[in-house]
């Protein structure tokens, strides 16, 4: 084994000891060293993957590891393998070192809690499967790995599991990402059928000479995307992101905001060998993940729980990944991927320092004017909503700007409905920014006196992700200031073909980053005027006149609209089996059953009279009977 | 030995069925209409001894020694169960002081 196949198993394998060795022993060992084990196993993973991506360039070839058959079935072979390249090389980074910050966060957050150790194990666990997930060779390990962070998931939004609201958020989580998975599955399942290997390089091979629009291919990635759908949560399976909030913030930060939920994007990424040939999933995938981002950051501008307007901002950044990957740019919708990783983990990382400093508090009305309390916090979730914002030169300018330039060359109409949706993002951010730092406390004048600013365990991963949210854009300078700018897509150039947001010029691409910044800007001044003074304070759901700001407070009453359409017809057609199928007929039968075996032996046991006469009248007639008939017939 | 069988087959064969049928319906209703064990148990030795009369004859006639062979195990196993029913009834006996089959009545239902 080489040097470089050793390190990619040492990255995989060090989270999982340390999820093993966290949740066998988790019970006897004491916090400190749980949380030591803990960050470091993930720390090993980062330094084995930065030691890995040292070694790559643009140039270099992908390896894979095979470590067993996993199961073969006929002519189906499938190896538990691994594969390291460009794209891997990428994601393996953002998960551990995105990770490796979280993890030594949450010795700070969690310190209080009793499930410090379980709760490290479960983070152990999830970073594992993730890594799983980005290597896989072959789509049933990347399958294996993409269940497991699922399952990770739903471990970790139900970790207070004493309070039942959050069982039911983890469960609906779990139930949703089903219904995407079985899209999933169906895609694997119609990709295998026909190619015969779940092996990424041997299907690029064998749909090299698929043409383009081909029917089949298009139901098979369709099916995919609605895999992708579930995870990512997209339009109509994201309502279970903003509920997942119910788990611990640092969870928050790493699963629903930076790596897990772009498991969609990844596959897409992946297997865009099967998208490129698809053009009409891609426009299904463009108009779903316009749609998703449109429509997320209007409910998040009535929000007024703090993780949750950042969980809905997540589900329409994770719209704009899709609409990359829509227009056919893949870097492109990756790009974004990393920048948004930076930036929304680093504003989930704040909200959770916020949260910890007011003692459990998520609700904003009860914020304000924390900027002098908390400085550090402060000026780190200030980087942060910058960078979501989309302004020069930080991280999410020019990742947003890029998918807006492709989406501009694809159809300019849709550009405009995209740049509403990022303008959008820009004033409930700052919303979010001005309700919470600026204006006066809101909370009671007991509580004030107890805010202090975090631990530095929670502070130093704010102030590496705020560094990484202002310089990660430039991994990407589009061609209009730097003709060789665009390192991102030199590097994954050997994998996936890039393709410039070609028919627009300079000048036009120069035009339209003016009116975005121009019109962020004025979305940014909009905010202050109606937030920044701390004068406005928001009203709950309940209290809203407006009807369509109430309906916004109410999430499009999207849940009630499911509850209608799936929940209770499901519940009633139980309801209607239970009650009326099993208890009546079922039931029934089987009682009808005893009853009638009962009555019959009740007859038939008063002829077990006792008299020896009898029985013997009983036998010599039978035997006559039996004589009788063998010699009648 | 041949003149014996000679003597046996003076008589037609449908007499020995007859009369082995007529004892056979004896032993059967000396065993459902009496109410006395030990008559009753006579009357199954009778039944017994109606099946051997007619396996005699049918061996003198057809002139095999095979029907005159079953009779002796018939016999062994009659005497066997004899010693076996015997010793049940006198167990009854003491039990309830009676032979009357009518006084066994408990055990049903």
């Amino acid at each position: 084994m080489s040097t470089t196949e050793i390190l990619l198993l040492v990255c995989l394998l060090a989270p999982l000891s340390g999820a093993g060795l966290l949740l066998i022993l988790g019970r006897s060992l004491p916090k400190a060293v749980a949380a030591v084990f803990g960050v470091s196993f993930i720390a090993i993973s980062f330094i084995a993957a930065l030691l890995l991506f040292m070694q790559t360039s643009a140039e270099s070839a992908a390896f894979k590891i095979n470590l067993f058959t996993w199961f073969s079935a006929g002519k189906l072979n499938v190896d538990m393998a691994f594969r390291y390249d460009q794209l891997t090389a990428l994601f393996l980074l953002v998960i551990t070192g995105i990770g490796s910050l979280i993890h030594l966060y949450s010795a700070g957050y969690m310190h209080e809690d009793e499930g410090h150790n379980r709760f490290f194990g479960y983070l152990n666990f999830f970073v594992f499967f993730m890594i799983m997930l980005v290597t896989g060779a072959n789509m049933v390990v990347m399958f294996a790995g993409w269940e497991g962070v699922g399952l990770c998931s739903y471990l970790l939004i139900g970790f207070w599991y004493k309070n039942n609201d959050y069982n039911l958020a983890a469960r609906k989580a779990f139930v949703m990402n089903r219904i995407g998975d079985l899209g999933l599955l169906a895609g694997l399942f119609m990709l295998v059928n026909k190619y015969n290997t779940f092996d990424f390089e041997a299907l690029q091979n064998a749909v090299a000479g698929v043409q383009t629009g081909d029917a089949y291919l298009t139901t098979a990635t369709a099916c995919l995307f609605i895999g992708a759908m579930g995870k990512s949560a997209q339009i109509p399976l994201f309502t279970w992101l903003p509920d997942a909030m119910a788990g611990p913030t640092p969870v928050s930060a790493l699963i629903h905001a930076a790596t897990m939920v772009t498991a969609g994007i990844y596959l897409v990424v992946r297997t865009h060998f099967l998208f490129s040939l698809t053009p009409a999933t891609l426009d299904f995938i463009l108009y779903i993940g316009l749609a998703t981002a449109l429509f997320a950051a209007t409910i998040g501008l009535r929000q007024n729980d703090i993780k949750k307007v950042l969980a809905y901002s997540t589900v329409s950044q994770l719209g704009f990944m899709f609409i990359a990957l829509g227009t056919g740019a893949f870097a492109t919708g990756f790009f974004h991927v990393f920048t948004h990783a930076f930036f929304k983990a680093l504003l989930f990382l704040g909200a959770g320092s916020v949260i910890h400093a007011l003692h459990h508090e998520q609700d904003m009305r009860f914020m304000g004017g924390l900027k002098k309390k908390l400085p550090l916090t402060w000026i780190t979730f200030l980087i942060g909503t910058i960078a979501i914002a989309g302004l020069p030169p930080f991280a999410g300018f020019f990742s947003k700007d890029e998918i807006l330039a492709h989406l501009y060359a694809k159809n300019p109409m849709l550009w405009g409905v995209a740049l509403l949706g990022s303008l959008l993002t820009a004033f409930y951010m700052f919303r979010l920014y001005y309700l919470v730092f600026h204006g006066t406390y809101r909370g009671d004048s007991h509580s004030a006196s107890h805010i202090h600013e975090s631990p530095w365990t929670m502070t130093m991963p704010l102030a590496i992700l705020a560094l990484c949210s202002i310089v990660a854009g430039l991994i990407g300078i589009p061609a209009v200031f730097s003709e060789h700018g665009h390192w991102l897509n030199h590097f994954l150039g050997k994998l996936i073909p890039v393709h410039h947001p070609h028919g627009i010029s300079h000048a036009t691409e120069l035009t339209l980053m003016g009116v975005s910044v121009t019109a962020v800007l004025v979305m940014v001044a909009i905010a202050f005027r109606v937030y920044g003074q701390g004068k406005v304070v928001p009203v709950s759901a309940e209290e809203e006149t407006n009807p369509f700001f109430r309906l916004l407070a109410d999430k499009y009453r999207i849940d009630e609209l499911y509850h209608f359409l799936f929940v209770a017809p499901f519940n009633a057609i139980s309801q209607f089996f239970g009650k009326l199928i099993d208890a009546q007929v079922i039931d029934g039968i089987v009682n009808a059953m005893g009853s009638l075996a009962m009555t019959l032996s009740g007859m038939l046991r008063l002829l077990h009279n006792g008299r020896i006469g009898t029985y013997l009248l009983a036998m010599t007639v039978g035997v006559i009977l039996v004589l009788a008939y063998n010699l009648i017939f | 030995m041949q003149e014996l069988l000679q003597n046996v087959r003076l008589v037609p064969i449908e007499h020995y069925i007859w009369l082995s049928s007529l004892l056979f319906c004896i032993g059967v209703m000396g065993v459902l209409l009496r109410r006395n064990t030990i008559v009753m148990f006579m009357s199954i030795e009778l039944m017994l001894n109606a099946v051997n009369l007619l396996f005699v004859a049918f061996s003198a006639y057809a002139n095999k020694p095979e029907g005159e062979v079953f009779v002796f195990f018939v016999m062994v196993v009659a005497a066997a169960e004899v010693a076996v029913g015997l010793g049940l009834l006198v167990m009854i006996y003491r039990n309830q002081n009676t032979t009357d089959s009518e006084a066994l009545q408990t055990l049903k239902w």
